[in-house]
C-alpha cells in the first residue's frame, strides 16, 4: 500500500534517453509515458493560465489524453510505466476536476498567483469567513431567527405555512444574490484575462471577496433547502 | 495470445458467473454442469479418514448439501468481505454465518466451515478458483488474469478484500470494475451510442445506481450512489416474516427457533416473490410440524404494497446521484436494468416514475439478462485491459469513487481532501506538521464518507509519520500525497520536505489482512499455472469424478432411490458404470464428459432429496440435530435461507 516516491524530473527520457528541456506527460521523441511532471493544471492541458476558458474543447482535450494515459492502457505494461500511468492520470483528473468549474477554477488560479482565499486566508486582511456580508446582516439575522422557529416547529411536528412561505421567498432571493456573484465574478474574470497588471490586482481583490460572499451565501441557501426539506 | 487470456468475473452475493470476449462478443463460460451461474456457496466435505484437509466444493454440489450438513456450507459471503467484527456481528443477526470463537477486535473474522475457519477472503477466493477452473476447461489452458466486478459503493476495505481474493485464488487481478459501469459496458458495446444513461442495479444484497455520459466510446461516470444493505433478500425477509408472524398467531406454532424449517419457509417465500414478477397471486401452501396447514394467497397488489417501504429506498440514491451528476430526469437518455430484482413489475414503475420515461415514450433497457449483463460487461473491460483488440480498442471507461475521502482533523472532524463522485484516479496532498518541539511522529487517521463527523464515518487507515527530524514545533512540513486508484483503492506516500528527508510510514488498514497474510493463504500450490496443466485436469477430472461416484452411491441408499422410475435408475445405473470406466482411461475430457452425464441423469434424483430434507424439515423430524448443528439459534430474527435460486 506504501512506498516513498522520488518525483525528481528525468532529465532524459527513460526509454531513449533523449534530453528534455521540461517534464511533459509524453516522451516528445519516442511518445512514451513519462513520470508525472510538475506541472501546473492548465499546463497538463497545454493552457495559458485563463479564466474564461472552452469547456467543451477542454473536454475534447481531457478525453484525448485519457485514452493515452489511463491505467487501462497500461495493464500489461512495465511497473515504472504502471506507476506514472496513475500518477499522470490523477494529476490530469485533478486538473481536469478543477478547470471544468468555474468556481473551482477562479479559487485554483487565484492560488496560483499567491492569493489566500476561503479559510486559508490568514493574511492581514484577513476576514472570517462565517461573518456576514455588511450589506445583508439586518436578513440573514431575521433569516437564522427564522429557521430556528421553523426547526422547532418541525421538530414538534407542527407545521407553519407563513413561516414556510416567507422561508422560500427567502430561499429564492438568496440564491438571485448568487446567480448575481457569478455574473460579478464573471466580470472579473475578463479584466484578470487581460494580463495587465493593475487590472488584475484588482480583479483578483474583488474575486477573493466575492468568493467569500458566495460561500456564505451557499451555506445559507444549504441551511434553508435543508430545513425546508426539499 | 503470448500473455495468456483475461477473463472478467461478476463474483456476486448469489451467483457468480464468468465470461470472456468471443471475437467481437461477450459469452459466459458455463461450469461443469452446463450452467451460466455458479451460486456463491461453499461447502467443505467430510474430513478424510486418513487426515488431511477435506476438500472444498463450490456451486450447485456445494447447495446440495446445504440442508444436509448446514454447518459445512457458506453462503453470501460477500455480505463479510472487507468488514470488522461490529459490522460482521450485524449481519450475523439476518444470516446464519458461524463465526469462529477466537475472533478478536481489530482482527479479520473468520467463519467456522466444519472443523476449519476461514476469512471471507479465503471463501471468495474458493468461488474464484471455482471460475478460473471453469474457464480454464473451456479454453483447455491455463487462465492467470481477471476483471472482478464490485458494488460500486463498496469501500476501499472491501475493495481490497475483493483483490486479495483475487490473489489467493492464484490471479491476478488487473482491475476492479463497479457492477453498474460493467453493465453499461455490455450495453454500449453494440451501440455507438451518445448521451446520458442510468443505470439501475438492484441485486440479491446491494442497490447502485450509476449516471454516466457516453461520448465517443468513452464511458465517463458522472455519479454513483447506493446502498450496500439492499436487495432482494430484504423482500425475501419481509415476507418470511410476515409468514412466520402469521403462523405463530393462526397456529400457535413458532418456527423461529427451528432453522431449517425458516429456511424452507424462505425457499417458499423466494418461490412466491419469482411468481408474482409474472402472475397475478402466488400461493404458500405449507404443512406444519403440527399437521396444520399454513394456507395464504397473496396477491399482486398485496405484494407490491407491502414492498413499497423496500422499493422506495432506492429513489432517495437516484435523486442524489442526478443532483451529483447535474441532470435532470428529462436528460437521461437510456435507463438499464441490472440485477434480478429488477424483474419485480413494481421495480420497472418506479425507474419509470423517477426517470420520467414513458412521459417520454421510452422504456428501461432490459434485453440482456440482468443476471448475466455484469459479467458480459467484466469481459469487455478484460478485453480492453488485454489490449490489440479491435472490438474494444475505442472504447474507455473513467469511473469515479463512490465516498469521499477525509481526514480527521483536530475535535474529530473531518477535513474532506477528495470528494464522492471524482473521477479516478484521483489524488490530494496535504501538509502536515508538529504541534510540540522535538516531536517525531505524526499519527494520522484517514476515514471515509459523507459526515461530518470522524466516528461516523468508515475508519479506513491509521498511520504514523516516523522518523521526522527534531524541530520546533510547527516547523517540520510533511507531505502526503493520498491516490485513489483505477480500483478505487487508497495509496499513501510521504516526504518531510524541509529536511529533505523522506518519512517513514507504516499504514494499518482498519479492516483487512496484510500482505503477509494474504501470502500465507494463497489457495494450494498445485494451483499454479506452471504446473503440468493437462495432468493437473486430469487429477481434477478424476476427483471430480470420484466424488460424484461417491454421492450416488450414497443416494442410492435414499428412500428417494425408491421414487424414480425404472428408467430414470437404469439410466444412473449405466452412466455410473460408464464413468467408472472413465476414470481409469486418462482422457481427462472424455471423463468430464461422462462426469456431466451422470449429474445430468441424477438431477431429478438430487432434487427429491432436496425436497424430502425440506418436507421432513419442515415436519420437525431432522429439526433436533439441526437445531444442535446451529450454534446461532438465539438469533431473534428470522434466518433467511440464501438468495440462491431454488429449481
Amino acid at each position: 500500500m506504501l512506498k516513498v516516491v522520488n518525483s525528481a524530473i528525468p532529465v532524459a527520457c527513460w526509454s531513449c534517453s533523449v534530453k528534455q528541456d521540461e517534464a511533459k506527460l509524453f516522451c516528445p521523441s519516442c511518445s512514451k509515458i513519462q513520470p508525472p511532471p510538475g506541472a501546473d493544471y492548465y499546463a497538463v492541458f497545454g493552457l495559458e493560465p485563463k479564466l474564461n476558458l472552452d469547456v467543451a474543447e477542454l473536454e475534447t482535450e481531457f478525453h484525448r489524453l485519457s485514452r493515452k494515459l489511463h491505467p487501462d492502457r497500461f495493464a500489461r505494461a512495465s511497473e515504472h510505466e504502471k506507476d506514472w500511468s496513475l500518477a499522470d492520470t490523477a494529476l490530469l483528473n485533478d486538473a481536469y476536476r478543477a478547470l471544468k468549474d468555474p468556481i473551482k477554477r477562479t479559487e485554483y488560479l487565484l492560488q496560483l498567483s499567491g492569493a489566500q482565499i476561503g479559510e486559508q486566508n490568514s493574511g492581514k486582511d484577513r476576514r472570517d469567513p462565517s461573518r456576514a456580508p455588511a450589506d445583508l446582516l439586518e436578513e440573514v439575522f431575521d433569516l437564522n431567527m427564522q429557521l430556528e422557529e421553523m426547526r422547532m416547529a418541525r421538530a414538534s411536528g407542527e407545521s407553519d405555512p407563513n413561516l414556510e412561505k416567507s422561508l422560500s421567498e427567502a430561499k429564492a432571493k438568496f440564491e438571485g444574490l448568487l446567480n448575481e456573484v457569478d455574473t460579478d465574478l464573471r466580470t472579473q474574470w475578463t479584466a484578470w484575462d487581460s494580463g495587465e497588471e493593475s487590472a488584475q490586482a484588482a480583479a483578483q481583490k474583488s474575486m477573493i471577496a466575492l468568493l467569500d460572499r458566495r460561500r456564505y451565501l451557499r451555506n445559507l441557501v444549504r441551511d434553508v433547502t435543508e430545513v425546508l426539506g426539499d | 495470445m503470448a500473455e495468456g487470456r483475461v477473463v472478467g468475473i461478476d463474483l456476486g452475493t448469489t451467483n457468480s458467473l464468468v465470461a470472456y470476449m468471443q471475437g467481437e462478443k461477450p459469452v459466459v463460460i458455463p461450469g461443469v454442469d452446463g450452467s451460466n451461474l455458479v451460486p456463491s456457496v461453499v461447502a467443505l466435505d467430510p474430513m478424510p479418514a486418513q487426515g488431511g484437509r477435506p476438500t472444498v466444493t463450490v456451486g450447485n454440489s456445494a447447495r446440495r448439501v446445504l440442508i444436509e450438513t448446514p454447518e459445512r456450507v457458506i453462503y453470501s459471503v460477500k455480505r463479510l468481505m472487507g468488514r470488522g467484527l461490529t459490522e460482521v456481528k450485524n449481519e450475523l443477526k439476518l444470516f446464519p454465518f458461524r463465526l469462529a470463537d477466537d475472533v478478536e477486535e481489530g482482527e479479520v473474522p473468520r467463519v467456522q466451515l466444519g472443523e476449519l475457519r476461514f476469512t471471507p477472503p479465503e471463501i471468495s477466493a474458493y468461488i474464484l478458483r471455482q471460475l478460473k477452473r471453469n474457464a480454464e476447461r473451456y479454453f483447455g489452458e491455463p487462465v492467470t488474469a481477471a476483471v472482478i466486478t464490485v458494488p460500486a459503493y463498496f469501500n476501499d476495505a472491501q475493495r481490497q478484500a475483493t483483490k486479495d481474493a483475487g490473489r489467493m485464488a492464484g490471479l491476478d487481478v488487473l482491475r476492479l470494475v463497479n457492477e453498474p459501469t460493467a453493465a453499461a459496458l455490455a450495453y454500449g458495446l453494440d451501440r455507438a451510442k451518445e448521451g446520458t444513461i442510468a443505470v439501475y442495479d438492484l441485486g440479491g444484497g446491494t442497490f447502485d445506481i450509476s449516471i454516466l455520459k457516453l461520448r465517443d466510446g468513452i464511458f465517463e461516470v458522472q455519479s454513483t450512489n447506493g446502498d450496500t444493505h439492499l436487495g432482494g433478500d430484504d423482500i425475501d425477509n419481509l415476507l418470511l416474516a410476515i409468514a412466520l408472524d402469521e403462523i405463530h398467531s393462526e397456529h400457535g406454532v413458532d418456527l423461529r427457533s427451528q432453522p431449517d424449517a425458516v429456511q424452507a419457509l424462505r425457499k417458499a417465500a423466494i418461490d412466491a416473490k419469482i411468481q408474482l414478477s409474472t402472475a397475478d397471486s402466488a400461493r404458500f401452501d405449507i404443512e406444519l410440524p403440527n399437521g396444520d396447514r399454513y394456507q395464504r394467497e397473496i396477491p399482486r397488489e398485496v405484494f407490491e404494497s407491502l414492498i413499497e417501504g423496500i422499493l422506495d429506498r432506492t429513489a432517495g440514491p437516484c435523486k442524489q446521484a442526478m443532483a451529483d451528476a447535474g441532470v435532470k430526469p428529462e436528460d437521461v437518455d437510456e435507463v438499464v436494468l441490472v440485477g434480478g430484482s429488477t424483474r419485480i413489475p413494481a421495480v420497472h414503475k418506479l425507474v419509470d416514475e423517477l426517470f420520467h420515461l414513458a412521459a417520454r415514450g421510452k422504456k428501461p433497457h432490459t434485453e440482456l439478462n440482468p443476471d448475466e449483463v455484469v459479467a458480459l460487461g467484466a469481459a469487455v473491460q478484460a478485453d480492453i485491459l488485454a489490449g490489440a483488440s479491435k472490438a474494444t480498442e475505442e472504447l474507455l471507461l473513467l469511473d469515479v469513487t463512490p465516498l469521499s475521502l477525509g481526514i480527521e482533523a483536530l475535535g474529530g472532524v473531518v477535513a474532506k481532501i477528495i470528494q464522492r463522485n471524482s473521477t479516478i484516479p484521483a489524488s490530494a496532498t496535504e501538509h502536515f506538521t508538529t504541534g510540540v518541539d522535538g516531536q517525531t511522529n505524526v499519527a494520522i487517521h484517514v476515514v471515509q464518507g459523507e459526515r461530518e463527523l470522524a466516528e461516523d464515518c468508515r475508519s479506513l487507515a491509521r498511520f504514523d509519520l516516523k522518523g521526522i527530524p527534531p524541530m520546533t514545533a510547527g516547523l517540520p512540513r510533511i507531505e502526503v500525497k493520498f491516490l485513489i486508484d483505477a480500483d478505487g483503492i487508497l495509496r499513501v506516500t510521504a516526504r518531510e520536505q524541509r529536511s529533505g528527508k523522506e518519512a517513514q510510514i507504516e499504514v494499518k488498514p482498519t479492516y483487512g489482512l496484510t500482505d503477509e497474510q494474504v501470502e500465507t493463504m494463497i489457495l494450494d500450490s498445485f494451483d499454479h499455472a506452471e504446473e503440468d496443466f493437462a495432468r493437473r485436469l486430469l487429477i481434477e477430472a478424476r476427483n471430480e469424478a470420484e466424488s460424484l461416484l461417491t454421492k450416488v452411491e450414497q443416494a442410492k441408499a435414499n428412500p428417494a432411490w425408491a421414487h424414480l422410475t425404472g428408467e430414470e435408475q437404469a439410466a444412473i445405473t449405466s452412466a455410473q458404470d460408464k464413468l467408472a470406466s472413465a476414470k481409469l482411461g486418462t482422457d481427462a475430457k472424455e471423463l468430464r464428459e461422462t462426469t456431466a452425464w451422470l449429474d445430468r441423469a441424477t438431477q431429478r434424483l438430487a432434487e427429491l432429496m432436496m425436497d424430502a430434507a425440506v418436507t421432513s424439515a419442515i415436519r420437525g423430524k431432522t429439526m433436533q440435530d439441526a437445531g444442535e448443528d446451529l450454534d446461532d439459534s438465539s438469533i431473534s430474527a428470522p434466518h433467511p435461507f440464501a438468495p440462491t435460486e431454488f429449481r
